[in-house]
C-alpha cells in the first residue's frame, strides 16, 4: 500500500485512526480487491489493529462504525460483500454515538 | 518503595504514585475517552506490567499493556483476546484481568463479556478461550445482569490447579482440574429474584475475595447477601448480620490478617446508594461475625457508589485500602480502612482500581 496510486481503491480514515495506519489518513490498495471484506483482509496484513477497530472477530462491522463505498453506507448495500473496484472511494467514519 | 494505583474510568486511565501513601502524584489520562473496566499491575515480572482492558464505544474492545508504567503502550496486532470462529462470538468487554500465582509467572487470566474465561501463558499478550466454561451446559441459563453477562471475578488457587470464577448472573463456579471441568458452588447463596427454592446456579454474585488464612475461606458480596465459605465455596453462610444492608458491590480481604474483610453496604435493591447518604466502609476482624463502620475521610451527603472492581487493597502492612467512586473520586486509607484521605477528585466515573507496591 502506498499513497495515491492509480488503479486501486482509496481508503480514507478518520484522524483518530491515523496512528494505526502509520500516521496516514489515506491508503491506496493496489490492485483493487473485489469486496469491502477483501479490502479489509488486505489492510489487515499491514495494519491488523486498524482493521480490528472496524470489524470484530466474528467478521461484523462494529456497531458504531460506518463504512461508505462511493458515499453509500455498506449497511444499505451488501455489507462486507459490497463490491469495490479500481477507483472506488472507501471512507470509514465513526457514527454519532458516545456519552 | 512506591505504591502505584491504577484508576480505570469511563473515559480513560489514570496512574497515581506515592512513596508514603499520604501524598500522591497523578498521571493521565491514558486512553482518553475510552472505558477502562479492568486493569492489572503484574508485579511478578520486572519491570511490572500494566495490563488494561480498553473499550472504545466506536472502535470496540482491546487489551493493551505497558512495561514502563504507562510511558508507552502496546497491543497484540491480531488481538490478545479473540473468540474462535466456531463460537460465532465477539469480545464485548474485558471485565477482569488477574495475574496467577508467583509460581506461574507467565499465566494471566481474563474474565470477559460475553461470559467467558481466558488464559494466557505468555504474560497477557495472547489468551486462549477456556473451552470447559464456554461449552458448559448451564450457559443458556446464564442471564445478563444490568451491566452485561460476564465473568467478573477470577481467583486462581495459589498452589493447585483449582480456579474459581464468579459471573453475573450464574454465580460461583470452580474447576479442580486446571479449568477443564466446572461445577457451580452456590449452596447457601440466595437468589431472591428467582422463583422457587435456592437454585444450584443463577445467583448474582457481585464479588468474591479470598481470606488471608487461605483459599478455602472466601467472602462473597451478593446481589443481596454477604457470605463466607470455609470450604472453598461448597457451602456459603450468611455473615450479613450487623450490616445496615446486605446489598453492595465490593468485597475486599486482607492479604495478611485472617478474618479481616471489608464491604460497603448500599440501600437496595432499586436505590443502590449509601445508607442515609453516608459513604461508609464496614470491616470485620473476625470473619464476618461482627462488623464495625469506618467513615472518617469518606463523604457525607453523597449518593454515589463504589462499583465492584473500583476498590482494592495493597500488600503493605498495615494494609492500604482504595475506593473509587462513580463521581470520580478516589479515597485512600493507609490504616486498613479506618480513615481515608482524598487521592483524586473530578475524574470520570471510576470502574476499576488496582494497587501495587513497587521496589
Amino acid at each position: 500500500m502506498t499513497a495515491a496510486q492509480p488503479g486501486g481503491v482509496t481508503v480514507r480514515l478518520p484522524s483518530v485512526l491515523a496512528d494505526l495506519a502509520s500516521g496516514r489518513r489515506r491508503l491506496d490498495v493496489v490492485p483493487s480487491p473485489t469486496t469491502v471484506g477483501g479490502l479489509l483482509d488486505v489492510l489487515s496484513l499491514d495494519y491488523p489493529v486498524l482493521v480490528r477497530r472496524v470489524r470484530d472477530e466474528s467478521d461484523a462491522v462494529r456497531r458504531f462504525v460506518n463504512v461508505y463505498v462511493d458515499g453509500e453506507d455498506i449497511r444499505h448495500l451488501d455489507g462486507l460483500a459490497t463490491p469495490v473496484r479500481a477507483g472506488s472511494d472507501v471512507q470509514i467514519l465513526p457514527s454519532v454515538a458516545g456519552g | 518503595m512506591s505504591v502505584v494505583i491504577a484508576i480505570g474510568t469511563r473515559k480513560g486511565l489514570w496512574l497515581a504514585r506515592s512513596d508514603d501513601r499520604a501524598t500522591w502524584t497523578l498521571d493521565g489520562p491514558h486512553f482518553l475517552a475510552q472505558e477502562i473496566a479492568s486493569v492489572a499491575i503484574d508485579t511478578r515480572r520486572s519491570p511490572a506490567r500494566l495490563i488494561v482492558g480498553v473499550l472504545s464505544m466506536h472502535w470496540g474492545p482491546t487489551l493493551a499493556w505497558s512495561d514502563d508504567l504507562g510511558a508507552t503502550w502496546n497491543e497484540t496486532g491480531n488481538g490478545a483476546i479473540c473468540f474462535p470462529t466456531d463460537t460465532g462470538a465477539a469480545l464485548a468487554r474485558v471485565w477482569q484481568i488477574q495475574p496467577d500465582s508467583a509460581d506461574r509467572p507467565d499465566v494471566v487470566w481474563a474474565g470477559c463479556e460475553p461470559t467467558s474465561l481466558w488464559r494466557s501463558g505468555d504474560g497477557g499478550l495472547t489468551f486462549d478461550l477456556v473451552r470447559g466454561l464456554w461449552d458448559h451446559p448451564h450457559r443458556p441459563e446464564w442471564a445478563p445482569g444490568f451491566g452485561g453477562a460476564a465473568v467478573h471475578t477470577v481467583l486462581p488457587h495459589p498452589t493447585s490447579s483449582q480456579v474459581l470464577v464468579a459471573m453475573s448472573t450464574g454465580g460461583v463456579y470452580v474447576s479442580d482440574d486446571g479449568a477443564s471441568g466446572w461445577t457451580p458452588r452456590n449452596r447457601g447463596i440466595a437468589a431472591y429474584f428467582m422463583p422457587g427454592p435456592e437454585p444450584e446456579f443463577g445467583q448474582c454474585v457481585h464479588k468474591v475475595a479470598v481470606d488471608a488464612a487461605g483459599p478455602e475461606t472466601l467472602y462473597a458480596q451478593n446481589h443481596h447477601g454477604v457470605y463466607r465459605s470455609d470450604d472453598g465455596g461448597l457451602q456459603w453462610n450468611s455473615i450479613a448480620e450487623g450490616l445496615p444492608s446486605d446489598f453492595g458491590f465490593i468485597a475486599l480481604s486482607s492479604p495478611h490478617r485472617p478474618g479481616t474483610a471489608w464491604v460497603m453496604p448500599l440501600v437496595a435493591d432499586s436505590a443502590r446508594v449509601p445508607p442515609e447518604g453516608r459513604m461508609r466502609l464496614h470491616r470485620t476482624r473476625d470473619g464476618g461475625r461482627t462488623w464495625a463502620e469506618h467513615g472518617p475521610g469518606l463523604p457525607d451527603d453523597t449518593w454515589t457508589v463504589v462499583l465492584r472492581d473500583a476498590a482494592c487493597v495493597d500488600r503493605l502492612d498495615p494494609t492500604g485500602v482504595y475506593l473509587g467512586t462513580r463521581d470520580g473520586c478516589v479515597y485512600a486509607s493507609a490504616d486498613e480502612g479506618e480513615t481515608f484521605s482524598v487521592l483524586a477528585t473530578h475524574l470520570p466515573d471510576i470502574l476499576s482500581v488496582r494497587a501495587a507496591v513497587l521496589a
